[in-house]
């Protein structure tokens, strides 16, 4: 019984092509909108959290200047120095390393390459505070630091723009006036997102750079690592009064310079991201919804024949529960047909358009599994109950149905 | 006298409610006993169609008393009039009411799928029938393939493929013109006379009446005579004008006819 059932209502599907594509269109559609939206969606809010933790997590950098992008008047605020680094090493609680910048650009050439790049002069604890991992070589020693000894850990794009596939260790090349030798490669981080391009980079010992290269004493930038025990807010806060004080605001007047705290961008952004992603899915679900009316009205619209269709098999003897379980197969096949054509479609555009967008790749069961229910739901709901309706009509009344 | 295969009593049908009511039945009786071959008559409106609709087990009546091989028919459940039309009774419609985009074989089998026989038994069952209707070669067509009076045999071989004890005919040659008519006419006196099937036929032609062997007048929803029909020999020509207008209920007179379908 069942299984004659099943036949009737496949080779009802099979007669009708295009109504039965239709009514899986809608579920097509709703189906892969969702699921792309909501995965695409997911995939940027973790590629920006990654981005974010790479630059490295409970770290404060400090620059001259007020926020972010300097305004147009008044004299360039004044660089910090070596005595402001040792007074927030010392002075703040909660501070686990200082690692002070002096930075300035500089071409270097190496054999037949030259390549425009920035120097960064700092000490060991740019490499933790940054997070920057070697693929080669060391970093400097006491000594080298000590001394401001011409020694120099590159980023990849340095690397390749000077050595292509040689081996740039313990070569020597020219940066500016000077001759620096390789002793380390910093490993690819590829486009942070945020802040410089931290590939494209020669790392010096800071008294190298402020004696040969910049020729000052001026410290550029801080970074100062924050014990994870500690409020980041707080030790911004220490720092800036600190930072008031030495260099003497008067109480009322701005700041002269910006701490940037990546555990805060990161909070503003991941709750950003969060709800864009909320924005697409509610998106997403406006096409399901609309998926869903074309479900609807497809149903809806062949409703009159299928009135007949049911009155005609009513008069040829069959009983209600077998004119309703065809019905309900019929639309319980097109749903899930239809939603999981949806779920492929989905699967393909988002692996295709995650690597274009530079998102990773994800996928998650939770709004496949919904997206797929509800769709199904709606299908099976509108395709079921227009026939109930019909089948608990007199047979003639069916029959004529107009 | 044994029960007759399908009795009325006093049988009623009002549709809608109130003010706008409209009673299309108002007492009908009526005894319909096997190998009955009845044309019912009338002007539009007079509730021949109604009657045939409640007989069919396609309606229910208003009031009255419908039994059907001695089994009231009103108590029943809608399920069980549904197996009664599956094992008892055969249907033609005015319109053909065949499903589309299926072919003259999968529409006859219709009925066998809901008595539950198995598919190689249901397609020899089915050609067997459409063999009967002379449409053998035509199983594979859709009804669009099909002429209108193809369509029609088609819709008889799926009425008489159950090998029902009645078959209900609403106008059966009403979409047709006279010579399809005829044809259909001839088949269904055949089956009326070879394979026993008693047929009751609602018609305004007079011409298809003549081949019934009682023709039931109906008038504003009641029966206005019931006459008796010897009905015309079929072969060739048009043959009009043997109706007997006795208007006494005499036994029908077997009609010579020697050959059933054409």
């Amino acid at each position: 019984m069942l299984g004659t059932t099943i036949i009737l209502a496949f080779r009802e599907i099979r007669r009708h092509v295009l109504r039965s594509f239709l009514t899986t269109l809608g579920i097509i559609i709703g189906v892969a909108a969702v699921v792309t939206m909501v995965t695409l969606g997911n995939g940027a809010t973790a590629a920006i959290s990654s981005q974010i933790s790479s630059l490295g997590s409970n770290l404060l950098t400090i620059r001259p200047g007020q926020g972010y992008g300097r305004g147009g008047g008044g004299p360039s605020p004044p660089p910090f120095d070596e005595a402001d680094t040792e007074a927030i090493r010392k002075q703040v609680a909660g501070v686990l390393s200082v690692a002070a910048q002096s930075s300035t650009s500089a071409i270097a050439i190496f054999e037949a390459q030259n390549w425009t790049t920035t120097v960064t002069g700092t000490t060991n604890d740019y490499f933790a505070a940054s997070h920057l991992q070697l693929s080669a070589g060391r970093i400097f020693n006491e000594v080298e630091l000590g001394a401001g000894k011409s020694v120099c850990v590159i980023g990849s794009t340095v690397q390749t723009n000077l050595f292509k596939e040689g081996d740039p260790l313990a070569k020597t090349f020219r940066l500016k006036d000077i001759s620096c030798q390789v002793i380390g490669v910093l490993e690819t981080r590829g486009a942070a997102g945020f802040g410089p391009d931290q590939d494209d980079q020669v790392v010096m010992p800071i008294k190298t750079v402020m004696r040969r290269l910049t020729g000052n004493r001026d410290v550029r930038a801080f970074q100062v690592a924050v014990d994870p025990a500690y409020d980041t807010k707080a030790v911004s806060a220490a720092i800036t009064a600190l930072l008031r004080e030495r260099r003497k605001i008067a109480s009322g007047d701005d700041d002269d310079f910006n701490i940037f705290d990546s555990k805060q961008l990161s909070d503003t952004l991941s709750g950003t991201t969060k709800t864009l992603t909320a924005l697409l899915g509610a998106v997403a679900a406006v096409s399901l919804i609309v998926g869903g009316i074309g479900i609807m009205n497809i149903m809806l619209v062949s409703v009159t024949e299928r009135t007949r269709e049911i009155g005609i098999r009513l008069a040829v003897g069959a009983v209600q529960r077998e004119v309703l379980m065809q019905f309900l197969v019929e639309a319980a096949a097109l749903s899930c047909l239809g939603g999981v054509i949806g779920l492929l479609l989905a699967l393909v555009a988002t692996f295709a358009l995650s690597p274009l967008m530079g998102i990773p790749f994800g996928f998650d069961v939770q709004i496949n599994l919904l997206a797929f229910l509800f769709s199904a739901a709606i299908g099976i709901v509108f395709g079921y109950f227009p026939a109930r309706r019909a089948a608990s009509l007199n047979p003639i009344d069916a029959l004529r149905h107009e | 006298m044994s029960e007759p295969l399908i009795r009325l009593r006093g049988i009623t049908k009002t549709f809608g409610e109130g003010a706008t009511a409209f009673q299309a039945l108002k007492g009908i009786d009526l005894d319909v006993d096997k190998g009955d071959f009845i044309a019912v008559m009338g002007a539009s409106g007079s509730g021949k169609s109604t009657m045939m609709n409640i007989v069919g087990c396609l309606d229910v009546a208003t009031s009255g008393s419908f039994t059907f091989k001695g089994v009231e028919v009103g108590t029943l459940e809608r399920d069980q009039r549904a197996l009664l039309r599956r094992r008892y009774l055969g249907f033609v419609f005015q319109g053909f009411n065949l499903l589309s985009r299926t072919t003259a074989l999968e529409n006859v089998e219709l009925p066998l799928i809901y008595r539950g026989d198995d598919a190689k038994a249901r397609r020899s069952t089915a050609m067997g029938a459409l063999e009967r209707v002379g449409l053998a070669d035509w199983s594979d067509h859709t009804p669009s393939e099909l002429s209108g009076g193809q369509q029609q045999r088609v819709a008889i071989a799926r009425a008489i493929v159950t090998q029902p004890q009645v078959l209900l005919a609403d106008e059966p040659t009403g979409n047709l013109d006279s010579e399809r008519s005829l044809e259909i006419m001839a088949l269904m006196r055949g089956l009326n006379q070879d394979s026993g099937i008693t047929i009751m036929m609602v018609t305004h032609e007079p011409d298809m009446a003549a081949f019934a062997s009682t023709i039931i007048h109906f008038k504003d929803g009641l029966v206005e005579r019931v006459e008796q029909n010897r009905p015309i020999p079929f072969r060739g020509g048009v043959g009009v004008g043997h109706v007997q207008n006795s208007g006494v209920l005499t036994a029908p007179t077997p009609g010579p006819s020697p050959e059933g379908e054409g």
